[in-house]
Formats: C-alpha cells, structure tokens, sequence
C-alpha cells in the first residue's frame, strides 16, 4: 500500500509550548512525524512537519490540529502532500 | 525535508494570502436520453439523471477541499444544450405553450442545482450560428422568463463560428430578448452569454454547456489566481517584459498543476471521465484579485490606457504557455478574463475614466471570452445591443477565437448598479450615440471568412 502523507505547516506569534502542544497531539493520535523544521520567517514562528497520515483519518486529524491552533493561538494547516509534490515536482 | 520550506511556504502562502483557488468543478452530464414526447415526463427524467449522477458532486467536493487545504469556490453542472431536447415535446406547441414548457425545463434545472446544493447550472443553451431549429426558436424566446424566474439557471447563445460565420438574425433576436430579460431582472442577464466560437467544454458561467463531442458524463475544472499572478509580479519592479512573461509562465504552470490534481481526484472519486482543466485567470470582486491590476502592476498608471491591449496579449499567452505545459488536456476559455463588474480594478478604472467600451472591445481580441459583465444605459436601442454582439463575434470569427458578450442594459448613464456576491457591481457605462439599426435589421448572414476554409 502506498504510504499517504500530510504536510502541517504552523504560522503565528512565537511563544513558548507551540511545538510541544502540536507533537503531543500527534503523538496522541498516534501519527509519527517524519520530518520537522522550525525557522522564523519574518518575525513569525514557522514549523512545517511531514507526517504519515497512512491508515489515518485525515479529517480527524484537521479537527484536532484546528483546535491546537485555537489554544495555541497560532494558524495551522494539514494538508495531504500530493499538493506539494503536484505543484512542484513535474 | 522532501520538499523545502520555500516550497510549502508558497503554497501555503498563495492559499491564505494570495486567493488562490480552484475556481470551479464542473460536472458535464449529457441529457439526451431524457427526451420524451411529454414536456413533464422531459422534466421528470431531467431532474432524475441530474440529481442522480450529480448526487455526491458537493460533497466529494468538499472532502478534496479539505484533504488538500485548497477551497473549491464553485461546484456547478452544464448540461446538453436544452435547445436540442425541446424540438419532441414542444414543435407542434403553440408560441405561449411552447414557451410555458420550455421555462418548466429550467425550472427543473433549477430546482434539481438546489437540491444538490451546486452554485450554478450552465446549459440553457442554444447553438444558431447557422440557423434555427424549432427547438432553438423556443428556447431564444423563453430565456427572458426561463432566467428571470430560476435563480441558478444559466444560458448561452452561440450565434456566430468561424466555420459557418455570423447569423446576423440571431443577433438581432438577441438584442432584443437582452432588452426584454433586463426589463422583468437585470440579474438575468448576468446568466446570459452570447457567443461566437463557444467551446463545448467550459466549465465557466453563464457559457458552460455540455457540448456534441463531450463523453456521457465529465469532470471540467475551472482554475485562477490573479492574486498569485499580481504578487509575484510586484516583486519584479525592474525586470523586462521577457522576464514578466517568464515569471508569470511560472506561475500559471503551479497555478493549474493544482487544477490538474484536484480534477483527477474528483473524476476518480466520482468514478467519471476527466475532462479539461480550463487555466484561466478570472478576478472575483474581492480586494486584490483582480487581473486590471496585474495589467497595473505591469506598469499601466490605470487599466484602460495605452498599452492595456499590448499588457493583457502577454499575460494571456504567458498563462497559456505556463498552463500547458501543467497539463496535457487544456480547453475551455483558457486565457485571461476580463468581466468589468466582477473585476475592482476594472471598476475602478471606469469610475476614473480610463477605460471605455471602445478600449474592451480592442482587449478582448487578445483576451478569453470578451465584453462580460458590462453595464450599459437601461434605455439602450436593441439593436445598438446587436450590433454590439456583431463586433464582438466578427473579432471572434475572424481572429478563430471565442469572443462572448455578457452585457446588462440597466440605470442611467454613471449610475452605480449592485449584484451582489460573485458578480459585484459596476458604474453604468455610456455607448456610442449613433445608430446601428439599419445595419442589424437587414438580417441574413454574415458569410464566414476565407481562413473557415482549413481543409
């Protein structure tokens, strides 16, 4: 079976706890992170992670991300990888 | 990473930020099995194969939405021609009986879009360019009531190709029924296009019909992202018009790789044929999607001056190579459109004066579709109406390209006239003086032009 991904990238005023809440989260979910890279880009906290959502409900974790963002403040997306991989890789 | 950051964050960017969206997903389903001899049988097997094949259209839609973070603005159907259904039921009719069953065909359009929650249903439709059938005399003469009394329903009038030319009777008819239609709702003509080379797969209103050579039941999709286009020119101050072309290119292709995704996912979720991805780039009347704007940001002081023609031929062709490129099964109108009252840089620059009906007319030789969504004085003689539509099918057939005219006779001379949502509002614009009557009244046809004979 071919492995499905989702991309979470995580945009708003740096505080701390925002990647605690949001791994914790994963982690409950039971979903593994593959890859993850934090950087600030113009004064905004910036995290993107690649996750594998393989045999995972992608709109219960959409759900549970939204709700993160609410607490945290912060903007989260989760979107399925194919996107990416469509708009840039030919 | 398997993608980089600056990847992701562009993306992520140009959705949030930038209003990039799928602009349309439109389903073609072909109603030809549905004639019966019965106008309320017609009707009965109308509504069922819509809503039937129609039945998950929104909320597939809605879960690509979601699984890709991309909003889907419009979920929409286009139908077969409804003038090729009503000849069997309805030629043997008297006039006011005819017309009567053919407003019950769009009202049954309408009320099965409801059902099935879609924004609009395209197909209303007639194809003259030639001549008439019984069929499409009925449906020209119903579309004043059919689009004043359904509130999704969208028709077209194709009255002019390269191939046959131009039927100047249809036309003449045609400006009147514009009149009529605008004297019970202007709104109805926001739903009425008439065309001259119309493609049979557009998935965009009011020209979207399922024409002859479409398969039983399709998946067109309908992309945009003049936002997009604007932002990544603004950062490009000093660069040549050879590098804007590029870079618009560029974009285009990113821009329509995302329609191409997320039509074949609603094809194979919807387990249909994938038809087209139409790569256009279409304004909405939100702040900052405008394509006068990126005209504009070109250079232009305002839309509308010296140089708006020379701008919007390269930003047209530079969407089509970049979309190209992105997809192998391109159609439609793909191109650049410019409807004034969807457009807050068009409307602006009308408010200004910069731009006139004489400046459009010139733009839409180089632009998809034509003079859209142009309102123009309420008192308007049918036949100046006419021989509006006549210039514009003359650019289409003679430069082998689609030129429509959605134009909306209502208020006065620099009036301001609201539609609402995706169809925004515009100052009235004034027209030429002159007659045209004597012109239009002779009727006929216009012959087709020399470069009809490509065989």
């Amino acid at each position: 079976m071919q492995k499905e991904r989702a991309v979470i990238t995580v945009n708003g005023i740096d505080h701390p706890g925002i990647i605690a809440a949001v791994t914790k989260a994963l982690a409950d979910l039971d979903v593994n992170i593959e890859d993850l890279s934090q950087t600030i880009v113009q004064g905004l906290f910036t995290m993107i992670l690649i996750a594998d959502i393989t045999d995972h409900d992608l709109a219960k974790l959409q759900d549970r991300m939204a709700e993160v963002g609410r607490e945290q403040g912060v903007q989260i997306a989760v979107q399925h990888e194919n996107i990416f991989k469509y708009m840039h890789r030919v | 990473m398997i993608y980089s950051i600056d990847e992701i964050l562009e993306t992520v960017r140009m959705i949030q930020a930038q209003h990039l969206d799928i602009r349309t997903v439109t389903m073609g389903i072909n109603l030809r099995g549905c004639i019966d001899k019965d106008i309320d049988k017609m009707c009965e097997n109308i509504y069922e194969t819509i809503t039937t094949r129609a039945e998950k259209l929104v909320p597939e839609a809605k879960a690509v939405e979601a699984k890709f973070g991309i909003p889907i603005v419009n979920k929409r159907i286009s139908v077969t021609p409804i003038a090729q259904l009503i000849d069997t039921p309805l030629a043997d009719a008297e006039e006011e009986e005819a017309i009567d069953g053919a407003v019950k065909v769009a009202k049954t359009l309408d009320s099965s879009a409801k059902k099935l929650g879609i924004d609009f249903i395209g197909g209303y439709s007639s194809l003259v360019s030639k001549g008439f059938t019984m069929g499409d005399t009925i449906l020209i003469n119903s579309i004043p009531y059919a689009l004043t009394s359904t509130d999704r329903v969208c028709g077209s009038v194709n009255v002019a190709t390269t191939k046959s030319g131009i039927n100047m009777d249809a036309i003449l008819l045609m400006g009147h029924v514009i009149k009529k239609t605008a004297a019970i709702d202007p709104l109805g003509c926001a739903k009425l296009v008439v065309f001259s080379n119309a493609p049979p797969d557009n998935p965009f209103m009011a020209g979207a019909f399922h024409g002859p050579g479409e398969p039983e039941t399709v998946i067109n999709v309908g992309i945009s992202g003049p936002g997009v286009v604007r932002s990544v020119l603004t950062q490009l101050e000093d660069a040549d018009l050879g590098e804007l072309a590029e870079t618009i290119k560029r974009t285009s292709f990113k821009i329509t790789r995302m329609g191409e995704l997320v039509g074949r996912e609603m094809a194979q979720r919807l387990n249909v044929e994938f038809g087209i991805v139409d790569l256009s780039l279409a304004p909405t009347p939100a702040e900052g999607d405008s394509v006068a704007n990126i005209l504009e940001v070109m250079g232009l002081e305002r839309c509308g001056t010296h140089g708006t023609t020379a701008a919007l031929a390269l930003l047209t062709d530079a969407v089509k190579k970049g979309g190209a490129m992105a997809t192998s099964y391109t159609g439609g109108l793909s191109g650049a459109f410019i409807p004034v009252s969807e457009d807050a840089g068009m409307v602006e620059a009308l408010k200004l004066g910069a731009i006139n009906i004489d400046k459009l007319e010139a733009m839409t030789s180089v632009c998809s579709v034509g003079l859209d969504m142009v309102v123009v004085p309420g008192d308007t003689a049918p036949e100046t109406i006419s021989a509006i539509i006549a210039d514009e099918c003359a650019i289409g057939m003679v430069n082998n390209k689609t030129t429509g005219v959605r134009i909306i006779p209502a208020g006065k001379e620099g009036e301001y006239v609201e539609f609402g949502g995706l169809l925004g509002g515009s100052p009235v614009m004034p027209l030429n003086k002159f007659s045209s009557s004597k012109f239009v009244r002779r009727g006929g046809r216009i012959p087709a032009p020399i470069q009809s004979f490509r065989n």
